[in-house]
Formats: structure tokens, sequence, C-alpha cells
């Protein structure tokens, strides 16, 4: 659990990594200065109490019926259009698996 | 005839459209006009939409002359650049959506146009909503009209400027932590977070889906409740939306019917708010306790972690929400050898800098190791926040905060402190953590450099009860006019 060793430092380079986010030389060092004082300030809710009640569930995800499909296609241009590449009514995608 | 701008309002030009004193097209083209005048500095929009609005509005003036008029046909109003209205570019101010063109319309864009509403253009704001001062547009700042040394107020900072400076006859803004109150509190206005579920949120860029809402910037409280009523309901669109929505009434009283108790959580003002932000609040509450209110001091012990239990939950949801912008299904794209590259490069180069820090803090702490320590306990004091609201409104009708510490700030003073800025918010995000409904009406105004600059006071409510908000609220639009 929390202890005040926890946020002194935070390693920007892997966050970026596991966000998919390109992020410079400079602008790590600057995060790696605010980051920890914005972490510093939420980890006040460690003194509160415990005992909080059951999560309120009067909003949960609800499925709505699948029924009264649009027909099919009317929608495939408009959607495409707003790729930044396509071909043949696909969106083209690089390569995702490679052979060793 | 001259339409004097800075005086009509939603239920004023309603009169005059349908008395055709003036008509839509009018009324249209003089906003128009006065967006040409003003908005070069301003900047409250990032496009105005000429064409689009005139033949809007002559097709207005064809429903009023048919009889077919509803509460905001022929109204013209501003749109938030990340509410989405079919072949319009929506930005959310950000460069990743730069030349996004919406694919459908959003709900309440839908509502609206089946109503006859023109809409004028689309305004500016904190880029993908994440801010309080509209600094963080990628398309540059929105100032203040009523001092143009200063902030809107944000995120929705251009909506509450274009309504503000008379170029615009309302607006639709959006609140995750205060986008709409606090912006409407910096410019004189009026401005409503609905009940979480009351407004569909389908259609709306979203930012942290626990927390966002759609809701009105307006000039008057009877203004902000006719566009409340005409953009919510029930949208299967929108797994979060409220069936059978319909205010409630409100009121503990029962009797006369009429909501009367006002909460002040005492303990929560005691520090961090300017002195004489804190007098007009306390200034309102006298004139509200003249007016037969009674005002209680209500203990609500969790209030004091709001703030910080939402740079938890917000960036978290935002770091999830923000993961669809990866270059491949729309928006920036930037060319790279492998498709992780062109992920990270697209990110990088397509979010600003405060994007980027939120995605990276939401992140951090969901990441493992972290997740149960800042997560998953911020959203356990979530619902202990959320308890404090459901005894308080055992107790009473409304209860009463500031909107935020202070009024309208410099440009650029708070823009290199993200934690100056976040605590604009400390007032305000206690209603989207708890889901509740909360308004900010113009309640007085204060001294900055010889300056005089308009205060908001908040009311919050029990789920569902607007009707609370709009009955205290003209009250106090009463007493201060």
């Amino acid at each position: 659990m929390y202890n005040a060793a926890m946020t002194q430092k935070v390693d920007i380079r892997a966050l970026a990594q596991l966000a998919r986010l390109e992020v410079s030389d400079e602008e790590v060092a600057k995060l790696e200065k605010e980051l920890p004082g914005i972490l510093t300030f939420v980890e006040q809710i460690q003194k509160a109490s415990g005992d909080a009640p059951a999560e309120d569930h009067s909003h949960r995800n609800i499925l709505r019926e699948d029924s009264d499909p649009h027909e099919s296609g009317i929608y495939t241009k408009r959607l495409l259009d707003a790729a930044p590449a396509q071909e043949k009514d696909q969106v083209v995608v690089k390569q995702v698996l490679r052979q060793k | 005839m001259t339409i004097d701008l800075s005086k009509i309002t939603i239920a004023s030009a309603r009169k005059s459209l349908d008395a055709k004193e003036f008509t839509a097209r009018e009324l249209t083209d003089a906003y128009l006009e006065a967006i040409r005048k003003k908005d070069g500095e301003i900047h409250a929009y990032l496009e105005v939409w000429e064409n689009s609005a005139r033949a809007e509005a002559d097709a207005a003036d064809k429903m009023i002359a048919e009889g077919k008029a509803q509460a905001l046909t022929g109204i013209p109003l501003a749109i938030k650049d990340n509410i989405l209205i079919e072949g319009r570019i929506a930005s959310a101010a950000s460069k990743i959506l730069g030349n996004y063109h919406a694919s459908y319309d959003s709900f309440v864009a839908e509502k609206l146009k089946a109503q006859g509403v023109v809409f004028l253009g689309r305004t500016n704001m904190d880029e993908f909503a994440h801010g309080s001062s509209t600094e963080n547009s990628a398309y540059g700042p929105t100032k203040n009209p009523l001092d143009t040394t200063r902030v809107p107020g944000g995120s929705s900072g251009g909506s509450a400027a274009a309504v503000a400076g008379n170029m615009a006859l309302a607006a639709l803004g959006s609140d995750t932590g205060g986008s709409i109150r606090q912006p409407a509190s910096h410019c004189g206005l009026v401005g409503l977070k609905p009940t979480y579920g009351a407004v569909s949120r389908n259609g709306l860029i979203a930012m942290g889906s626990s927390l966002d809402q759609i809701g009105p910037l307006t000039k008057t409280v009877s203004d902000a409740k006719v566009l409340f009523e005409a953009i919510k309901g029930h949208d299967v669109k929108d797994s979060t939306s409220l069936p059978d929505y319909s205010s409630t009434k409100g009121g503990l009283s029962t009797g006369s019917g009429r909501a009367k108790r006002i909460g002040v959580p005492r303990a929560f003002l005691k520090e961090g708010v300017d002195k004489d932000v804190l007098e007009t609040f306390e200034a309102t509450l006298k004139k509200l306790a003249a007016a037969g209110y009674e005002i209680h001091d209500i203990d609500m012990p969790n209030l004091p972690y709001s703030l910080a239990v939402y740079y938890i939950i917000m960036p978290a949801e935002v770091s999830t929400n923000l993961a669809r912008f990866d270059g491949i299904r729309y928006g920036l794209s930037v060319e790279a050898p492998t498709i992780g590259e062109v992920y990270a490069k697209s990110r990088g180069q397509g979010f600003g800098p405060e994007a980027r820090r939120r995605i990276l803090m939401g992140t951090f702490v969901l990441s493992s190791g972290y997740a149960d320590a800042y997560y998953r306990k911020a959203r356990q004091v979530r619902e202990l926040i959320r308890a404090d609201f459901s005894s308080a409104f055992m107790r009473v009708d409304a209860v009463a905060l500031p909107t935020s510490p202070g009024p309208a700030f410099k440009i650029g003073e708070k823009a290199n402190d993200p934690m100056a800025m976040y605590l604009e918010d400390i007032f305000s995000v206690t209603a989207n953590l708890s889901g509740v409904p909360g308004i900010s009406v113009p309640a007085g105004m204060v001294d900055r450099e010889g300056k005089k600059l308009p205060v908001g006071f908040q009311l919050l409510a029990p789920h569902k009860a607007e009707e609370t908000l709009f009955a205290i609220g003209e009250q106090v639009e009463k007493n201060s006019a």
C-alpha cells in the first residue's frame, strides 16, 4: 500500500511507452518534476476513512436490444472517409505481426 | 430594425420572433455581424458557419410563419467544439482532430435541429476539455469579453465568451469538473451541469465518461431551463442515460411544495477562497434568508477530498478515452515505419501538453502496483462523497458553495502551474463525482485592478432536482439584479 517514498520518482518513459505516446527528453524532465507534485496532492485521499459504502450501482452499464439494424453499408463510406488511409472499403493498417 | 443584442434573452427573442418584431434571419445576421466585429479580439469561435446559419434562420422563419414554432426555433446558438454535428468539423480544439468531420449527429444536435435552432459556429475550448482557462486550446486562447487581459474560464470558455460578448444568444458546453459552471461564473452567466444521465453523451467527444454532461450557458436562469428542457431525454445510444427522465419538482419542504432549506458545508470553505468572493457568497446567503430560505450549517466531512479524488479518476478515464486516437481510424496520422511508431508519433504530435500530462497521469494511477493505492482508493472515497450528499439531502433541499475560489484570472497567470490551475475546480468537481446537478448563477462583483469582475453562486441539488436549482437560482438572480 501507500508509503511516502512511492511518488518520489515516476518513470515517465515507462508510462509513455505504456500509453504509446512519444515524449521529448525536455518534456520528460519537466514531467518528472510535475507528476510527483500532483501525486503528492492526490495522496491525501489515503487519510479518508476506509469504510466506504458499497458503490452506487444505479448507473450500471446496460446493453440495448440488438434490434432494428440499419441497412448494411449505408455508413461505410462516411466512416471510411474519416480514416487517414483506405483501400477497397477497408482501413489501411500497417503490418502488426512480424516473422522473427 | 436594430436589435440590441445586449438586452435580449431566449425568452424575449421568442416573443419578438413570434410577434414578427424581427425575423430569425435578422437576428442571425445581427449575431454574424457582431461576431465579425468583435471575435477577432475575443476568439470565442474556432469556426463560424455563416452560410448554413443563414439557411437555418430562413428555415426557422418558415416554421414560424407556418405556426410551427417551438421554444428554440430561430434561436442562434454557439456549440462547443466537442459536440458532433454531422458533416461539420468537431476538433475538441485539438490538432489530432483538426480535420475531423463528424460522421453523425450527437443526440443534442439532433434534438436542437428538430426545434429549428440556428447553429452560429463551434466554440474554442481547452483541448479535449482539459483545463479551466481555455488557454490549453491548440488554436490559441480565448479572452474574457468583460476584461480582455483575463481568461473566460474553461474548458467551455469559448461558449461563455460568445454569450457574454453578445456573439450568441446562448451556448452549449460540457462539464466534467466545472467546465460549464466556472466559465459561467467568470463571464457573468448562468451555467447548468445537469444530473448525470439527464442529457445523452452520445456524440460528445468523451473526456471522463463517468463525469461528463452537456449543459447550457445562458444569460438567465429561465433561459437555462428552456435549453435544458430541449436537450434532456433518454437515449438508447448512451448506456448511462436515465430512462423516463423527468425533473422532480424537488423539495423536502412539503406543504408549500417549495424547496426551502439550503445547507452550507462551512468547514470546506475555511481556506483557499478569496476573501471578497467569500463575502459575496455570504451576502447571497443573507439575501436568500431574507427571502424566506432557511440556511443551515451542514457537515460533509469527505467533501475536502473531492479535488484529489477527481484528479485520479478523471485522468484515469482520460487516458482510457484518448486511447482511441491512434492515427488509424480518424484524425492526424504521422507516417512511420512500424505501426507502434505511427501510434506514438501521431499521439505525441497530435496531443498538446496538458492532454499528454493527463494521459501519463492516468496511465500511472491505473498501472499495476499503483492502481490499488490510487484508482481503487479514489473510487472508494468517491462513494464517501456521494454518501455525504445523500445524507445532506435528507436535511436540506440544496447545498450552496462558491462556484470557484476567485474571479477570472489573468491570461498566463496559472499557465505554468498545473496544480494552481487544478484548484480552480475545487468546489465544482463535487457535483460531477456525485452525479448531482449544479448551477452557477451570477451573484455579485468583486474588484480586481480597478475592474469589476463577476462572481458566481453555486447550488447543488439531489439527482433529478434541477427544478430546485432553477427556483433558488431565480431568487439569487432577482436579488443581484
